[in-house]
């Protein structure tokens, strides 16, 4: 661990190469949440009607019909077999998702993402004990848990309960009580568990997840000799275990970020100061040398302090 | 006991089974948890009604993904898509009071054209085949038609006049000498689109109510037959049952030939009626 652990997380990347570019992804982020979200307002609050619909199900131009696949297999499996609008519509999100990275849709769409990382900014400031950290395994219980519930009762059954479409639903068509959930959310991963929901709670990401196991767009640590071990991209991942095999990995080991819970949002490439990382493919082999080390002065076990 | 059980197994194993159970304890409490919420959330109130061609309840909500694309598509603004909290239909999924705003029929049902999964049925074609619910004239007291007056406003605005609700002329028992013309729905032509309880005069709660066909009809009794509905006697062929009237017989003295029993009746049986 290097001294500059002990700056706040970004600084060095600020002071090195200025706001725009120690901001870049987030802001490119928050810029298509918004988008995204203002398309589907763009038809209530203007009356200019591009997108209708929600996040479960759209229509665009009238002509482009998309569904949210994971609410299609709850709908599947409780007994209903979707008309071919809605099929091609799952299709069509399961194919980019399973391209660009599943979880792209947490990061880059999902309107909750923002209170979550309020939450973990927050909680990052407030310097507050993690708290409960489920298994990384407990969102893929989540999953079979809600498949199995909607077998059971014959329904779509997680979106009884679903915050993300509760949120976007409610902010186009009207809350309701919809905002109590949110909250719960961010109270939830403020208090009770860093980064808890969307990581190792919420089934949405784990779907997604499944479903972009195998996506072309990768974060790569390509330049990782150059590591100073600031530590600053372990702060800011909302992943962080996905970090380790590729950063730390020896010079056989591939530098891509390979794990289906990366969620692709490019902040370790923002906070690093040295530009360790990049988006890429997954099929780049680019030779990338691990961090050169005294076989009598083995690196600190900088993991487990992550 | 045997000497294997108190062998220490490997961690890993152990580790594995505990992690296994806990997760899986965990989700069948959540599980459970979630099962109830949706049993309890998808008790759909007797005041919503679905739109056009909704599959019945129980497959509604197996198909609807919340989307709102009815609602959206709607140009009447009849569809809502239900509130947490606020709107008792199961969040997001769609419904109109009639009250507020009743269907309109529209002829294209563009509704059902927008949903994407088939939660409104595709198959509905025609809106005067549509079933959302039943029109009920529920407060015969109230009703000002049932109070003898010609108020006639929920018969003039059925878009299917004569066929779902009809004026049935019954006598004024008050006054002895009017008539009431009583609405009358009848469920082989109500489609449900409320527009009967939209305008009915009375302030406040309509005397005539959209309710949803499982509240408002019962099943017919299959153990009872219609005759007049179908043609299928008991027995398969006429039974030529002997005459006996008027013939001469114990059973019709009156009649030319007509004899006394042989056996003794009770006291006054024979002479019961005209002779006393």
């Amino acid at each position: 661990m290097s001294d500059k652990t002990a700056l706040p997380v970004g600084a060095e990347a600020i002071r090195d190469k200025g706001y725009w570019l120690a901001y870049r992804f987030l802001i490119l982020r928050r810029l298509s949440q918004s988008f995204f979200l203002s398309l589907f307002l763009l038809g209530p609050w203007f009356g200019i009607w591009w997108v209708k619909g929600n996040l479960s199900g759209s229509l665009t131009f009238n002509v482009l019909p998309l569904t949210d696949p994971f609410i299609s297999l709850q709908s599947i499996v409780a007994g209903h077999w979707p008309e071919m609008t809605a099929l091609i519509g799952a299709l069509i999100v399961g194919a980019v998702y399973a391209l660009i990275g599943g979880r792209v849709y947490c990061s880059w769409v999902c309107p909750i993402n923002p209170v979550t990382d309020a939450a973990s900014w927050l909680h990052r400031k407030l310097d507050l004990p993690k708290g409960w950290q489920p298994k990384r395994g407990t969102k893929y219980f989540m999953l079979a848990m809600v498949l199995g519930v909607s077998v059971l009762t014959g329904t779509v059954a997680w979106e009884f309960v679903n915050p993300i479409s509760m949120l976007h639903r409610g902010l186009i068509f009207g809350v309701g009580f919809a905002w109590a959930l949110v909250i719960g959310v961010f109270l939830f991963d403020l208090v009770l568990a860093r980064r808890g929901w969307c990581g190792h709670l919420c089934p949405v990401g784990a779907f997604y997840g499944l479903l972009g196991g195998k996506s072309l767009l990768r974060v790569s640590a390509l330049e990782r000799a150059a590591c100073d071990d600031c530590m600053d991209c372990f702060a800011v991942c909302p992943e962080m275990q996905v970090i380790t095999p590729a950063l730390r990995g020896k010079d056989a080991d591939s530098p891509l970020i390979l794990s289906p819970d990366c969620t692709n949002c490019g902040r370790c490439i923002d906070v690093c100061s040295v530009n360790v990382f990049h988006f890429t493919h997954r099929f780049d082999e680019t030779p990338a040398p691990g961090r050169v080390r005294d076989r009598t002065n083995p690196a600190p076990k900088v993991g487990k302090a992550a | 006991m045997s000497a294997t059980s108190t062998q220490p197994k490997s961690p890993a194993r152990r580790r594995f089974l505990q992690d296994a159970a806990r997760g899986t304890a965990g989700c069948a409490v959540a599980g459970m948890s979630l099962a109830w919420f949706v049993q309890d959330a998808r008790a759909l109130p007797d005041r919503a009604i679905r739109p056009p061609g909704a599959l019945p309840e129980d497959d509604f909500l197996a198909a609807c993904i919340r989307c709102g694309l009815c609602v959206r598509d709607c140009p009447y603004d009849t569809l809502v898509l239900a509130e947490l909290g606020i709107d008792g239909a199961a969040t997001g999924t769609p419904f109109f009071t009639a009250r507020d705003v009743p269907c309109e029929m529209c002829e294209d049902i563009p509704c059902v054209v927008a949903c994407p999964t088939g939660a409104l049925d595709h198959e509905l074609t025609d809106i005067d085949d549509s079933r959302m619910g039943l029109a009920v004239l529920i407060d015969q007291e109230n009703c000002l038609n049932a109070l003898g007056l010609r108020c006639d406003v929920c018969y003039r605005v059925c878009p299917v006049i004569d066929e779902a609700i009809t004026l049935e002329r019954r006598h004024n028992e008050r006054s002895g000498h009017h008539a009431i013309f009583m609405p009358v729905v009848h469920s082989d032509h109500c489609t449900g689109c409320g527009k009967c309880e939209k305008s009915c005069v009375l302030p406040g709660e309509a005397a005539i109510k959209v309710l949803p066909i499982r509240v408002a009809q019962a099943d017919q009794a299959e153990h009872y037959k219609r005759s007049w509905d179908e043609n299928t006697p008991l027995v398969d062929e006429i039974i030529d049952l002997p005459d006996r009237l008027p013939g001469t017989g114990t059973d019709n003295l009156a009649a030319p030939g007509g004899f006394e029993p042989t056996f003794k009746l009770p006291q006054g049986a024979t002479t019961g009626g005209v002779g006393q």
